[in-house]
């Protein structure tokens, strides 16, 4: 059950966010969770809904994404999702693969109110 | 509504604080290993035998993870090297800052290893990264050679497993093929040793692997080589 402190942790950064931001409301948070991450989301969610409850953004919603396992195949290039575990390369039979995503636990986008006022510069975007 | 893109780690905090241990781990030459299992696995046992057998002159030092009880540094502390017990009331799991803070006590030019055993438990430690150079996986052959499909987020992130209690294996429908099998399914470079931490020997193959990274660890960090 880390799944509190990881819910304290996606606050915290939320808050960090909005200081470069001020007068923004918080609406949504989205994340990616990897399969392999060891987070359960249905309990990362129940989690987060009691870390901001009585807070000031009672009601900030957490959308997350899950991502299942992909590898990439070092002999032959293929890139492809994996069943059942089996890391070996569909196209060539090779074992020599390297997860490409499956294992993230990252943030993906805030979505925030702004209330009329200018347009807020996006910051760190790519 | 405006959607900011965010590309940070949602653990980012742990990670800044685990990159500066491992940095100074690495500066320092001292090997740091990760031991994470269920309860029951056998960290403590591994660790008492692995202690037991150094000569006196090695320079390792152990933090140990409990949610209560300091029984298990009182165990550990037999041996002579120096343990500190974090209790973490409650929390399934260590986090790179408790690690920091713990470790101020000691100074790194006198180790050469240090053994991190996290809170016995096979999910929550794999999301933490404590700035160790390998992260360990013990399951003893009393427990389901299904666990690497069950738990595959912590066999994906150990560089080694360790099956434990293989002294035991005559007496449980617990096939140690299969369990390799599956473990290198989910990790398919993951290292395996067997042990056994009450017969002769047992412990044979993971003090080799140990050495051989230790050894790595100095030479790494441009330090000569202690053997001891």
């Amino acid at each position: 059950m880390h799944e509190f402190s990881i819910a304290e942790s996606i606050l915290e950064a939320v808050r960090k966010e909005l200081v470069s931001h001020p007068g923004a409301r918080p609406t949504r948070v989205g994340l990616r969770i990897g399969e392999l991450a060891a987070v359960d989301v249905d309990s990362l969610s129940f989690c987060f809904e009691s870390v901001v409850r009585g807070t000031e953004w009672e009601g900030l919603q957490l959308d997350a994404q899950v991502c299942p396992q992909r590898r990439i195949c070092n002999d032959c290039g293929k890139e492809f999702a994996v069943v059942e575990y089996n890391a070996s390369c569909p196209m060539c039979a090779g074992c020599n693969t390297t997860l490409s995503s499956g294992d993230e636990l990252d943030f993906d986008y805030l979505e925030v109110e702004t209330g009329g006022t200018p347009a807020i510069e996006v910051k760190g975007a790519e | 509504m405006e959607r900011l893109p965010l590309k940070s780690k949602v653990l980012s905090e742990n990670q800044i604080v685990a990159e500066s241990l491992r940095e100074r781990f690495r500066s320092h030459g001292v090997l740091c290993l990760n031991l994470i299992s269920g309860p029951g696995s056998g960290k403590t046992a591994l660790l008492e035998r692995t202690l037991a057998g150094f000569d006196p002159a090695t320079r390792v030092c152990v933090l140990t993870g409990d949610i209560q009880t300091d029984n298990d540094a009182r165990r550990l502390a037999q041996y002579g090297f120096p343990v500190r017990q974090i209790t973490t009331g409650g929390t399934c799991h260590l986090d790179a800052r408790m690690i920091e803070k713990h470790l101020a006590a000691w100074n790194l030019d006198e180790i050469d290893l240090l053994f991190i055993e996290n809170v016995g438990n096979l999910v929550c430690p794999s999301s933490y990264d404590l700035g160790e150079a390998s992260k360990i996986v013990l399951l003893s052959v009393t427990e389901g050679d299904d666990k690497p499909l069950k738990y595959p987020s912590i066999f994906f992130k150990s560089d080694l497993f360790i099956l434990t209690k293989i002294d035991l294996l005559p007496y449980v429908p617990f096939n140690a093929e299969v369990v390799e099998a599956n473990a290198r399914l989910v990790h398919p470079g993951i290292e395996i040793v067997r042990t056994s931490a009450t017969a002769e020997g047992g412990l044979d193959a993971w003090l080799a692997w140990m050495k051989q990274r230790m050894a790595q660890a100095r030479q790494d960090a441009l330090l000569p080589l202690r053997l001891s």
